[in-house]
């Protein structure tokens, strides 16, 4: 096992948006940490705040209170230790930048000599299986490629944890298999910190080391579940086994107990 | 993890400029040189006919006319009056393009500038510049200079305000991303808002240019004692009338070759913009 110390610590987040019609408790109080080298999953409700924990974690929104740390250091902005993968690949990759451009513009401000980012780009690009699109731009791809772009250009970038919002979303079933498969081998290979949010419970099982389980708003973690399957997952019998089924079961009636709004008596998943 | 080569040389194939290579190029080009001259071939024809049978001498036949150019402009004419007036018509709208654009990417990006100057710039906007006129040259003098003020001060506006439209909406996803990664602000401007606006801006360098060669001719046509729009006034006034429809196909030539430059730089500038509505279509 590699070293696994902290990465990300979460203390008491909470978060109101004011208005002039009222203020909204979009998250309640969320606690959780994160070691490095861990694939971590959130599931919740539609509507339970996710994009705004992640925003939250990004550096991207400031929270109301509590805290989040990276490396013991507090986030207050944008952290060159996250990289984030958006939902809509269409409005994250700039139409008018090649691949190559899209993935390089992050490495811009970096440090590095010419030879040092063009490598960086190929070897980001070869991880995803797109080296010989790199001078296409987005538009021409599918919307498959395109969210490998925006992989692409988070794995260029060398963050200490990826986190992806609801990244595939938008992609049809077999594509978003195989990309679930390319987050899956990233993770392993290449032992990156993954922050994954979905609403989809059988893509967190199948994805995740641990399952966070995030109640409906204003948000808490209902649960923190250990996903003790094999590493090493296989769409088709990863998915068939019988502990996979108990697990998603298991998070299914989580996620109804969250939506109506019943509170904390998490049993363990035995 | 090469899963879809097939998709992407698809995708590759119908973006690839080997799309104008298919057979055929030579009889594409007749058929579109075809339709673009056809019209004004024809209208040629019919101008003539109709010229020689009236009687009016305000109403010459095209031949005439074509004498009368080469006659007037080729020669002195168009060192002394054409180039000055190109000259002042090139000054005015590169500095309309320069300040619309470093204007309006300021007023755009900054909300409260935005909102404080927005009614006033409409304000401006909407007085028509030959008024203006008068004022300037009290103030400048009938120079060069007053010339190209009184140009920018039509042209700069379609270009300000576009600009401005077009910095303020960009997409939020898209500021997100560059705000995430920690993309810096110079870096910001050139690869994330000038691009995304530029299909605006575009679009009010097209308006401006228009504008800007009304302009040239009209601020010639106060005091002055060179350039096209004087010599079309003189001509008028002294009915050489052959001599001033000459200078009126003058003008529409200069129109033509602007935008036809417009045209190239627009194709090179906003080409992601066009391949992308296209793919949206499909």
């Amino acid at each position: 096992m590699p070293d696994r110390s902290t990465l990300l610590r979460v203390e008491h987040l909470r978060k109101v948006y004011e208005s002039a019609t009222g203020n909204v408790e979009a998250i309640g109080d969320i606690s959780f940490t994160m070691n490095a080298g861990e694939l971590v999953c959130i599931v919740g409700p539609s509507g339970c705040g996710k994009t705004t924990l992640l925003k939250c974690l990004a550096g991207l929104l400031r929270p109301t209170s509590g805290v989040v740390e990276m490396d013991g250091a507090p986030v207050t902005g944008p952290s060159p230790a996250m990289a984030v993968v958006f939902q809509e690949y269409g409005r994250s990759l700039y139409p008018w930048l090649t691949v190559r451009g899209n993935v390089e513009l992050p490495l811009r401000h970096k440090k590095f000599s010419r030879a040092q980012r063009e490598k960086l780009v190929t070897d980001a690009l070869v991880a995803v299986g797109l080296d010989h699109a790199a001078r296409s731009h987005p538009w021409q791809l599918s919307g498959g490629m395109q969210q490998r772009v925006a992989i692409a250009r988070a794995i260029a970038y060398q963050p200490e944890v990826m986190i992806m919002d609801e990244p595939f979303a938008a992609v049809d079933a077999q594509t978003r298999a195989d990309l679930e498969d390319l987050v899956r081998e990233l993770h392993t290979s290449r032992n990156m910190s993954i922050l994954f949010v979905t609403h989809d419970i059988d893509e967190s099982v199948y994805l995740g080391e641990r399952v966070l389980v995030l109640s409906k708003s204003p948000t808490w973690v209902q649960e923190d579940l250990a996903i003790d399957l094999p590493p090493t997952r296989d769409q088709i019998t990863t998915r068939a086994l019988p502990r996979f089924t108990e697990l998603r079961t298991h998070v299914y009636d989580q996620i109804q107990r969250a939506k109506r709004g019943k509170t904390v008596d998490a049993q363990p998943a035995r | 993890m090469t899963k879809h080569p097939d998709r992407i040389a698809v995708a590759e194939r119908t973006a690839g400029p080997d799309v104008a290579r298919r057979p055929g190029v030579g009889s594409r080009i007749a058929s579109s040189l075809g339709y673009s001259l056809g019209l004004p071939m024809l209208l040629l024809v019919v101008w003539g006919l109709l010229a020689t049978r009236s009687t009016n001498r305000f109403f010459p036949d095209p031949l005439t006319i074509f004498e009368a150019f080469v006659d007037t402009w080729v020669g002195p004419a168009f060192v002394e009056d054409v180039l000055p007036s190109l000259y002042r018509l090139g000054l005015g709208i590169t500095a309309s393009i320069v300040v619309g654009i470093a204007a309006g990417t300021i007023i755009g990006l900054v909300q409260w500038l935005r909102e404080l100057l927005e009614p006033l710039l409409e304000f401006f906007r909407a007085i028509p510049p030959p008024v203006l006129i008068p004022v300037v040259m009290l103030l400048l003098g009938i120079t060069d200079t007053m010339k190209v003020v009184v140009i920018v001060s039509g042209a700069v506006w379609p270009i300000l305000l576009n600009t401005i439209e077009g910095v303020r909406a960009t997409d939020s996803v898209m500021t997100e991303t560059a705000e995430s990664f920690q993309v810096t602000w110079w870096e910001r401007l050139w690869f994330l808002v000038l691009p995304a606006a530029s299909p605006r801006i575009m679009a009010g360098v097209r308006q401006g240019l228009s504008v800007a060669l009304i302009l040239m001719v009209i601020s010639e046509m106060f005091a002055s004692s060179a350039g096209l729009g004087y010599r079309i006034a003189y001509f008028q006034r002294n009915y050489l009338i052959a001599e001033m429809w000459s200078g009126i196909l003058l003008l529409g030539l200069v129109g033509v070759f602007l935008a036809v430059v417009f045209g190239i730089v627009e194709r090179r500038v906003l080409r992601w913009y066009h391949g992308l509505r296209e793919v949206n279509r499909a």
